[in-house]
């Protein structure tokens, strides 16, 4: 083929650091210097901003305790617990209101502004109803994941294609058949969403419980940690809680598939 | 359509209300039978006539008017703050775009961050106060505001901005005629998700720290075992949210523009 002589621009060099990178790095570095500056100022009173050597030095001392690893599971295994209970209670919920025109319209508005009420003022009554150890925190935490997923789940039934319900129908399936071929498989990203909520609530509502009237777990290690003003600790603490809430949801996310839904 | 049909179809379309309100009824009056008849016991369950009878005493002895006022206050300065800040913010991230693409992420992240577990953190900075439980609910309630701000600002229709173009605006103009009153029905969203969340961080953080008001007043009644009255004070708090919920939703679909 001929060639037509039209003039190709020339690709510019990509930078080495895009200017993002950039900019997030030099924020995290100012931050850093500032906070650094604090903690040797003396603006402030000692230790509730250390420096970030002894943060770091608590960091690697948390993550290499066994204890800390204990309490960690103790703390996992009440959030499990709660996400278990509230998950397949919230699940069969939501199946039951959108499926159900009348039961939704009796009974979501309640779900809907019980919801993102403050679910901690729940917990005198679940220590009287379970008692000061796990379960009164998975009861609570059971509370908090139970709303976000029943409607993420009731809003999904009623998103779910009607072809595939007639589908399901014409092939005369029954209840089950219907719920576990149809419907759960229909409302993937629904659940997922839901589950996501829930996780981010049942963690909180967890937590909070602990730090108010536990003798283990993660929430329980922060109270201690302020109630010795041992600051830096509750710092590392923060720090390895959040970046594992971060994680859990951006997991769950993953598993679900939630960054490959199409935005039409 | 005759006035029995009409009357029929009205009575249908209450039929769900009443069933729920139904349920609700039948519930309290079951406990209430269980309790009496010694099968739940009183001193985990109060029965629901003694939580309805205990009402007024919680209201008059507790000074639960003063306490609603206190956590009000404290809701309306971070409902303040978040508007103020959420909005600047926001705002000065979709005008500098390399900003929102390096902190949009960051943003997001702490959305979804337990933020609320830094109250004792928290309470080492500003001390066990007022300005704890107002920081806790304005820090946690900060993301949904910024997020919604960039999302309404960058969503105005090109079509508006082309108006403003046209009439040769300089670029404040341009903010506070065009920008900001489209922005204003969207940022309204991220403000009353971030009122929810500081209601319901400023509740939990008085319930924890044990100060202040409608949340302490749990906390205070639980430490003296009033079942009665710790029961009553909770549906009196979910009673305040949903009616703080129900008026801000009013008022958002107020300024929703009709499509």
């Amino acid at each position: 083929m001929a060639e037509t002589g039209r003039l190709k621009a020339i690709a510019a060099p990509a930078p080495v650091v895009s200017p993002v990178t950039l900019l997030r790095a030099t924020i995290i570095l100012t931050f850093l210097a500032v906070w650094e500056f604090l903690a040797h100022s003396g603006w402030l009173y000692r230790d509730v901003v250390p420096s970030l050597l002894s943060i770091g030095r608590d960091l690697v001392e948390l993550l290499t305790s066994g204890n800390y690893y204990f309490n960690l599971g103790v703390t996992a295994g009440e959030v499990g617990g709660a996400l278990l209970i509230g998950g397949f209670s919230g699940i069969a919920a939501g199946i039951l209101l959108g499926a159900n025109r009348f039961l939704a319209k009796a009974f979501e508005p309640y779900l809907y502004y019980l919801g993102p009420t403050p679910k901690i003022i729940f917990f005198p009554i679940m220590i009287m109803w379970f008692g000061v150890g796990p379960q009164s925190k998975i009861a609570l935490g059971t509370l908090s994941c139970f709303f976000p997923i029943a409607l993420s789940v009731a809003a999904g039934m009623r998103g779910i294609d009607k072809v595939l319900i007639r589908v399901g129908k014409s092939f005369r399936a029954n209840v089950w058949q219907m719920v576990f071929k149809i419907y759960l498989p229909a409302m993937r990203h629904p659940i997922i969403n839901g589950i996501r909520l829930g996780i981010g609530v049942a963690l909180i509502g967890t937590l909070l419980a602990e730090t108010k009237l536990s003798n283990k777990g993660i929430g329980f290690l922060i109270i201690q940690a302020y109630s010795i003003f041992d600051m830096p600790r509750m710092y590392a603490m923060l720090i390895v809680l959040f970046v594992l809430a971060i994680a859990a949801n951006a997991l769950v996310g993953r598993l679900g598939g939630l960054h490959n839904i199409r935005r039409l | 359509m005759t006035t029995a049909a009409v009357n029929r179809s009205r009575l249908r379309s209450y039929a769900p209300a009443v069933a729920g309100v139904g349920t609700l009824v039948t519930f309290f009056l079951v406990v209430e039978l269980l309790v009496q008849a010694g099968l739940i016991s009183r001193f985990i369950v109060p029965p629901p006539s003694e939580i309805i009878g205990s009402f007024s005493r919680v209201i008059v002895e507790e000074h639960v008017f003063n306490r609603f006022l206190f956590t009000f206050g404290e809701c309306l300065t971070a409902g303040v703050m978040i508007t103020v800040f959420g909005v600047t913010i926001g705002v000065l991230m979709q005008r500098f775009k390399l900003l929102l693409r390096a902190c949009e992420t960051w943003v997001a992240a702490m959305a979804s961050a337990p933020i609320v577990l830094m109250y004792p953190l928290f309470m080492v900075i500003f001390g066990r106060n007022a300005w704890t439980i107002i920081m806790m609910g304005f820090v946690s309630a900060l993301p949904p505001v910024i997020l919604k701000t960039i999302e309404g600002v960058s969503g105005t229709r090109k079509v508006l901005v082309n108006v403003g173009r046209s009439f040769n605006l300089t670029p404040p103009q341009q903010f506070w005629k065009i920008l900001l009153p489209a922005a204003l029905p969207t940022i309204f969203v991220g403000v009353r998700l971030g009122l929810i969340f500081a209601l319901i961080n400023i509740v939990g953080t008085e319930f924890l720290i044990n100060y202040g008001g409608l949340g302490q007043l749990i906390n205070d009644l639980a430490e003296r075992y009033d079942l009665a009255g710790t029961y009553a004070a909770i549906c009196f708090v979910i009673l305040v949210s949903v009616l703080f919920f129900m008026i801000l939703e009013k008022i958002e679909r107020w300024l929703r523009p009709v499509d």
